[in-house]
């Protein structure tokens, strides 16, 4: 169903290299983008870097382009782009914008605890 | 893309709402490829009339629609629909309506870094090229404000859509939640609109009105007033009511009253048709009964009739009237009398109108009843009341029906002046009051005018029996007007007199005659006795010229005796006897 884009061959391209002991759940990830503008390419380029850093190995990053897939925004109740949703883990999490904030990024993760 | 949406003639294009009276007061229906806000209070119907916008387009207007809905599910809006008679799935299988609801669940969002709402574009765009849409509907934008921090990103977001919906030639449909002082909560949406569409829904006196006011029209001219509206089975009614001017036509013709002495009080052949009726009266006096005698006359004309009842059920009027003979269930068999029944205090007066206005345009009559008009001074103001009978008597004019009304008076004083009120409007004015003579009360009916009728100036009595209704002429004397029993008593007092003057007439004529008799028996008498007398003299006459003769005869034989000198005899005897002498 999902055409495989630029962006996504370069997520599946990526290996993981880093290992972090405490948390081993796998991680679903999906990235939701409208063509390659450069708020995409930087939300794109910040999930990268944050999930080598914090789940080595352990993440699958899907990256979807609504501008060829359109009807795929419906159903996962896609508004704002980009927007990154986790599957996997549950429960359900979304996080909309370019991941700019690493802090925030890991707290809405469950990666590091608030405080 | 771009379709823009302006006429050969240069004016704005508008495409029918299909809500009916909304497209009167728009002049031709919302602005053609451009958004248009609904606003108002919770519950005011906002989200009702832009969905009914969205079915008439897709159902009436060949144009299929989008609905993106912020608040309710597609269950949801199914459910609201199909009470309004509306088989939503069919519409969406049949690709006239798409429906996208678009949850913004707070925790389980998490805003990070830069975005925008390009989702919403490409979800609306899908959408838009399934069905290949031509209207939009967006219930309610101001859901992401409360879903999403970022207000700065929202609100440079919404404009742009806006825009980018004009530019798809999208006619759109926004609805927002009136805020505090402005008529939407972020103050954005009515910017960015062509059109604003305000509803109240208003609460005076414990009753409550919906209300319609079209804020702004960019480039159009529309209705600005208020104006009621309705939500019932068949959706959204707006009542463009305000605008009728004084031009009906006047009709010649001529309907009964359904009282033939009534009929001949008003010139001898009752109401014009189209006018107005309007019968006063204290508590009692008969008012239903007048009405309801209208009615039937109207229904054996043939002429379907539609009474207004806002103070008794149907059954009881009907059960009423067939106490004094009566009977209105054969015509509500027919169907040419109709019943609507309802409370004054069930809706405000506007709705009222409304609602009338509703019925008789379904139901078509040529006569209506309304019983009575008093009790909307519970629902509204004297001057709010006198407003809507001037509305609803000219609506009934420009349609030629004619009307009925009845209105309860209670004081004197008071009476005049709610009378005058409402009376400008009336054609003709039937008043009935009580005449209380001697220990009881009867009624007494007058028309106090009469527009174009050579109308009787008379009180007649008023009467009601189990045969029907029946004017009777008053006595009117040296001792005043006098009905009922004291009507009966001076009848029945002159009645007496009246046989005591004829025994009279017939003594004397008996003495006449009695005089007569003796007169004629006197001139019999005397005749009697004159005959006798005559016939007496007659007869002494007889004898005395007997004895002339034989005196003669002797006086003349002694003559000869003594041989005197001859003197011939005459035959009379006369001269000798004479000259002798």
């Amino acid at each position: 169903m999902t055409s495989k884009t630029t962006l996504q061959r370069r997520a599946e391209s990526t290996t993981a290299d880093k290992h972090d002991g405490a948390d081993t759940r796998a991680y679903s990830l999906r990235l939701y983008v409208a063509g390659q503008t450069p708020k995409s390419i930087a939300a794109f380029a910040n999930l990268k870097r944050l999930c080598e850093e914090y789940m080595p190995g352990r993440y699958k990053l899907e990256v979807i382009d609504l501008l060829e897939n359109p009807q795929l925004a419906a159903g996962d109740q896609i508004f704002a782009l980009p927007t990154l949703v986790r599957k996997l883990p549950a429960p359900l999490k979304r996080i909309i914008g370019n991941l700019s904030d690493t802090q925030k990024f890991l707290v809405g993760m469950d990666l590091k605890s608030e405080g | 893309m771009a379709k823009r949406s302006v006429p050969k003639d240069g004016r704005l294009a508008k495409v029918p709402s299909g809500i009916s009276g909304l497209d009167e007061i728009t002049g031709g229906g919302l602005p053609k490829g451009r958004p248009t806000l609904i606003c108002g209070g919770p519950g005011c119907g906002k989200s009702l009339m832009g969905i009914e916008f969205l079915l008439r387009g897709a159902l009436d207007h060949d144009e299929p629609g989008v609905l993106m809905t912020f608040e309710e599910t597609r269950d949801d809006i199914r459910k609201n629909v199909a009470s309004l008679g509306f088989d939503l799935d069919q519409l969406i299988r049949r690709k006239k309506i798409a429906i996208d609801h678009v949850k913004i669940d707070r925790q389980e969002i998490d805003e990070n870094g830069e975005y925008n709402l390009e989702g919403l574009f490409i979800r609306l765009s899908y959408a838009i090229r399934q069905i290949g849409a031509k209207r939009v509907m967006l219930d309610t934008i101001e859901s992401l404000f409360s879903g999403l921090s970022n207000q700065g990103i929202l609100r440079s977001e919404v404009r742009r859509l806006f825009y980018w919906l004009k530019e798809q030639g999208m006619t759109t449909v926004i609805t927002g939640e009136r805020g505090d002082g402005t008529l939407t909560r972020q103050g954005l949406e009515e910017y960015v609109s062509d059109c604003v569409i305000l509803l109240d829904h208003r609460i005076y006196n414990q009753i409550s009105t919906r209300r319609l006011r079209v804020v702004k029209y960019r480039g159009s001219t529309h209705g600005t007033n208020e104006y009621p509206f309705l939500i019932d089975e068949h959706g959204i009614s707006v009542l463009p009511i305000t605008s009728i001017a004084l031009n009906h036509k006047a009709s010649a013709e001529r309907v009964s009253s359904g009282i033939a002495r009534l009929d001949v009080m008003l010139g001898g052949k009752g109401f014009y048709r189209g006018s107005s009726v309007l019968v006063t009266g204290t508590a009692g006096t008969g008012k239903s009964s007048i009405a309801a005698h209208f009615a039937a006359a109207a229904c054996n004309r043939g002429e379907r009739c539609l009474y207004f009842a806002f103070e008794e059920s149907q059954s009881q009027i009907v059960r009423n009237m067939a106490s004094i003979g009566l009977d209105l269930s054969g015509h509500i068999k027919s169907g040419w009398l109709h019943f609507f029944t309802a409370r004054p205090s069930l809706h405000g007066l506007e709705m009222h109108l409304a609602v009338m206005h509703k019925r008789i345009e379904q139901f078509k009559p040529r006569a209506i009843v309304v019983d009575p008009i008093s009790n909307f001074a519970s629902a509204g103001e004297e001057r709010d009341v006198h407003t809507m009978l001037i509305r609803l008597v000219d609506f009934l004019k420009t349609h030629q029906i004619t009307v009925l009304f009845t209105n309860l008076t209670s004081g004197s004083a008071a009476r005049e002046r709610t009378d005058m009120g409402i009376s400008s409007v009336m054609d003709t004015w039937i008043l009935l009051r009580d005449i209380e003579i001697g220990g009881e009360r009867n009624r007494g009916i007058y028309v106090l005018k009469s527009r174009g009728t050579a109308h009787s100036n008379q009180i007649r009595e008023f009467v009601i029996s189990q045969r029907g209704i029946d004017l009777l002429n008053v006595y009117v004397g040296p001792e005043g007007v006098l009905t009922g029993s004291a009507r009966l008593a001076q009848e029945a007092r002159e009645g007496e007199e009246r046989s005591r003057r004829e025994e009279e007439t017939a003594r004397k004529e008996a003495q006449l005659d009695e005089k007569r008799r003796a007169l004629q028996a006197e001139i019999r008498a005397q005749k009697a006795r004159f005959a006798a007398d005559e016939a007496t003299i007659m007869r002494e006459i007889g004898v005395e010229q007997t004895r002339e003769k034989t005196l003669h005869k002797l006086r003349g034989e002694l003559g000869r005796s003594r041989q005197a000198d001859t003197a011939a005899p005459t035959a009379n005897g006369n001269s000798p006897r004479r000259s002798k002498l």
